[in-house]
């Protein structure tokens, strides 16, 4: 009887009929109402903001692409290569949609990686915004899981010794280690059953599990609101007589038309990159990867793909002697946690946590610690929301601690991203535990520099000056 | 400066001087992707000398009706191993035999040209100086060596077209009176082709490797033209959209 | 309030070329993948001319040769078997196959359906919904039809077509079965998949 009550649907001239059936029968003015024409955004995005909806945008080119591709591809250790030549060469408009794919692997994580550096620039992982930021990781998770198990598919040189390392790093967990390295892979080395359930997990697992994601994402955000590039409450100066918030408008048609002018310019950069340079140097598409794995010999220079180098360099980064380092480190960190907890039971906890990683530091082996720090440098992000203890949330009024601090951050990703796509030297190693520090005390001193820091106050309302 | 400037500065600059350190750059190779006669006889080179040993199993031999040539011309001319004229170029040889005469069995050419790009220089630039690059080796079991392949399995198998080279040691005197040893490749017996006659036979058969690693390339940048033609428009679409709407925001 | 009027107009305009703009680029993603579910280069050299020899043939014989996954008939008709297609002229329902030309090539366009009497060359699928006839030479009385002069019954659905492949009025399918562009490189030498040339 409820449905019965709902006003008709106005306004779209021949298809009122049709969708006023639909309403009936299923929320779909109260859909569009919520999430598009009265979801009610900040009007001061920037230019960080369109990468939210180009991530979206991405996800849909990759997994149309990838159902044509599945249409071809033959996931069998002694079909894969020659399949993906075949869908290169015979499958009519096949080159294409490969390079669609696999420029958007590329594309979808420099996109994804600027989204997220949006989030730290304006603090839209605090409160009340935390899940959105938990979502959002998880989601980059998937996606490092998606984007791993797609590249082992081509079957190239660099997918197979890829695989071979990154699956052999789970060989190095004590005690479960060997014969969870062994379950994954399904045989002693990367071989057709590996290639088999890869296979399996990059074209269904993995997407039902990132498509479940994004939606929990979107559905957070639009429960609690957008943040903005001052980080003030829109929801907090409401106007008396519309009752939405003064410094809000419409999501639809503003956004959808903004995000529709940031949707082609991303596609003319995306395109010239797809038609012009799809190999991208040997970024995009490794050079070796042109050859057909052989388990056998190992290629002499092999890297992952440009998105996971920065850990690999971490991962490379740890060696004996960086031990000492990490240890006089551990010791510093846990005296000053120390000093800054009240309880006493706190206090021996963080003493015997301490005790025991040190022990750990000289007792388990190196490798073990390069894996542990890896896994610790995706997870570090997770910690955001509560390591920022400034009173603000946008960098526009944070101080020059933290904007130092970030600043040094995004140039050791940077760098550590660089080394891992080259060989080891002694002096690139030596570069690359350096920024490793920096990594990792960013995140971990986080909730002294950003105490310490001296912020400007937020203004009551978000800074507009019209229409740019 | 701040302090912390000059620190991002040294981090900044620190790739950059680890990366002065890479090797030597590879000369490029002469090659013109869009001259259909010179792909032709890059084909017809590799059918005569690659394809005895060497597949290109990803490749059909009709493809090369893009390069100009009529079915009945490819399956006269190009043609040798009884295949029909839409099968795969694949070789006589039977890999195993190949193992057994060279330690490995010689690898599948079709995309060569691409895997051989290196930081050095393209596929075909490695390619060109790879193809030029033997030497009479003693003490290699095929008599050959290769100055861009170490100890390469390969035998030189244009040798009698370019002739019997030799590498030589020579001193070079540098500006300051220092000197500097260099290994210097020089043609000690001649060939039937003249160094230069030799020199565009290599780069056609590179030309046409370097087409047959991604036939489809001419056709990927004729069509990224007309696709960002056409994004151009929309851009400029979107662009008054976006406009117009946001007047209302005030 | 002129401005106002002024600025929907625009925003109309606006909005359907921005549409129609997007319209374009989503149809035009949508060619390569579409065109991507058409036959493969590997499909199409599957799919070319097949040659085969029908000399070891003897009368009254039928041999079964492969043309792009389809098989196709060679049958070496008796005399009496050509005599039974004269015969069922009046009961076929297109007995000089001219309702769709484009299943019988021009050579082949005459009432035994094919270039040299002797030999009938038609592929083996059931023009109705594509099951393969089974041959009842025999002239004989059948289940399917008392007066039988020979020819082929196809056991999906029933449809009769005599020695010359010709379709029995009211049957089910509604054509003959289809002659395929085949040419005679030599007395015993047939080529399936290519036209004869001035035939």
């Amino acid at each position: 009887m409820a449905a019965a009550e709902k006003q008709p649907v106005t306004g779209a001239g021949p298809f009122n009929g049709l969708l006023t059936w639909i309403d009936q029968r299923f929320p779909l003015v109260q859909l569009w109402r919520e999430h598009l024409a009265e979801y009610y955004a900040p009007k001061n995005f920037n230019f960080w903001y369109y990468f939210g909806s180009l991530a979206l945008l991405v996800l849909v080119l990759q997994i149309v692409t990838g159902i044509f591709l599945t249409m071809h591809y033959k996931p069998d250790a002694t079909q894969a290569f020659a399949s993906v030549e075949y869908i290169m060469r015979d499958v009519p408009g096949g080159w294409l949609i490969r390079y669609l794919h696999s420029t958007g692997a590329s594309a979808f994580f420099i996109v994804v990686y600027l989204h997220m550096f949006r989030g730290m620039l304006y603090g839209s992982y605090r409160q009340p915004r935390e899940l959105i930021w938990i979502f959002g990781m998880l989601i980059y998770l998937s996606l490092m899981a998606e984007a791993f198990f797609g590249y082992l598919l081509p079957w190239g040189q660099m997918s197979y010794w890829g695989a071979q390392v990154i699956v052999n790093l789970f060989d190095a967990i004590p005690l479960i280690g060997p014969d969870l390295a062994l379950w994954i892979r399904g045989d002693y080395v990367v071989s057709d059953a590996t290639l088999n359930r890869f296979f399996s997990f990059h074209v269904i697992a993995i997407p039902l599990l990132l498509l479940g994601l994004v939606a929990a994402h979107i559905m957070a955000l639009h429960e609690v609101g957008s943040n903005n590039p001052d980080g003030v409450e829109i929801k907090k100066t409401i106007d008396p007589r519309t009752g939405h918030p003064v410094d809000g408008i419409p999501f639809h048609p503003y956004y959808t038309v903004k995000d529709t002018l940031g949707a082609v310019v991303f596609l003319i950069v995306f395109c010239a990159i797809m038609f012009f340079l799809p190999e991208f140097g040997g970024y995009f598409l490794e050079y070796n990867n042109f050859i057909p794995a052989d388990p056998l010999k190992t290629p002499p220079h092999i890297a992952p793909v440009w998105y996971f180098t920065p850990y690999y360099s971490i991962l490379r980064a740890a060696t004996e002697n960086f031990m000492w380092v990490l240890a006089a480190g551990l010791i510093g960190y846990s005296i000053l946690l120390v000093a800054a907890v009240k309880s006493n039971g706190a206090r021996i906890a963080i003493v015997a946590t301490g005790v025991v990683l040190l022990i750990g530091f000289f007792t388990i082996e190196p490798k073990v610690w390069g894996v542990a720090l890896m896994g610790a440098a995706v997870l570090a992000f997770f910690g955001l929301p509560w390591l920022d203890q400034s009173p603000v949330k946008s960098i526009r009024y944070k101080g020059p601690l933290v904007k130092g601090a970030l600043a040094l951050f995004v140039v050791a990703f940077v760098i550590l991203g660089y080394l891992g796509t080259v060989t080891v030297t002694e002096g690139r190693t030596l570069m690359a535990q350096v920024c490793t520090l920096i990594y990792f005390a960013f995140f971990l001193l986080m909730p002294w520099y950003t105490r310490m820091d001296r912020t400007r106050p937020e203004p009551a309302r978000v800074t507009w000056q019209g229409a740019h | 400066m701040t302090r912390a400037g000059k620190l991002l500065a040294a981090l900044l600059a620190a790739p950059a001087l680890a990366l002065a350190a890479e090797e030597v750059k590879l000369d490029r190779a002469p090659i013109s992707e869009g001259d259909l006669i010179s792909l032709q006889r890059g084909a017809q080179v590799f059918v005569n000398y690659c394809l005895n040993c060497h597949s290109a199993g990803y490749m059909r031999y009709n493809r090369l009706e893009e390069l100009g040539l009529t079915a009945q011309q490819i399956r006269d001319n190009l043609i040798f191993t009884g295949a029909k004229v839409g099968d795969l170029m694949k070789t006589a040889t039977d890999p195993k035999d190949a193992k057994e005469w060279f330690g490995a069995p010689p690898p599948d050419l079709t995309v060569i040209a691409r895997a051989r790009a290196s930081t050095a220089g393209s596929g075909a630039d490695w390619l060109y100086a790879y193809l030029r690059g033997f030497y009479r080796d003693p003490v290699r079991p095929t008599g050959w060596n290769n100055t861009v392949f170490q100890d390469v399995a390969m035998p030189h198998v244009l040798w009698q077209l370019q002739g019997e080279q030799v590498l030589k040691t020579e001193e070079r005197a540098l500006p300051g009176g220092k000197k500097e040893k260099a290994q210097k490749l020089a043609l000690e017996k001649p060939g039937t082709m003249t160094p230069l006659e030799y020199d565009r036979l290599v780069a056609d058969l590179v030309n046409y490797l370097v087409y047959m690693g991604e036939p489809a390339k001419s056709s990927r940048i004729e069509i990224g033209i007309y696709v960002l033609m056409f994004l151009g428009v929309m851009w400029v679409l979107a662009y008054a959209l976006k406009k117009e709407y946001w007047k209302d925001v005030h | 309030m002129a401005d106002k009027e002024l600025d929907a107009g625009k925003r109309r305009f606006l909005i359907a070329a921005t549409s129609v703009a997007g319209g374009i680029a989503t149809v035009a993603t949508a060619v390569p993948l579409v065109a991507s579910m058409l036959p493969s280069e590997r499909a199409k050299a599957a799919g070319a001319p097949v040659e085969a020899d029908i000399g070891k043939l003897a009368p009254g014989e039928m041999t079964r040769v492969e043309w792009r996954g389809k098989p196709v008939w060679v049958v070496r008709r008796t005399p009496e078997m050509l005599e039974s297609v004269k015969q069922s002229s009046g009961r076929v329902a297109d007995p000089r196959s001219e309702r769709k030309k484009e299943l019988t090539p021009e050579y082949a366009r005459n009432e035994l359906r094919s270039i040299k009497p002797e030999y009938l060359i038609v592929v083996g699928i059931c023009t109705h919904l594509g099951c393969s006839p089974v041959d009842k030479f025999k002239a004989q009385a059948e289940p399917f039809e008392s007066d039988w002069k020979g020819g082929f019954y196809c056991p999906c659905h029933g449809s009769l077509f005599d020695l010359a492949g010709r379709v029995y009025k009211n049957k089910p399918a509604p054509d003959n079965l289809e002659v395929p562009p085949h040419t005679y490189l030599s007395d015993t030498r047939i080529r399936i998949g290519e036209d004869s040339k001035g035939a």
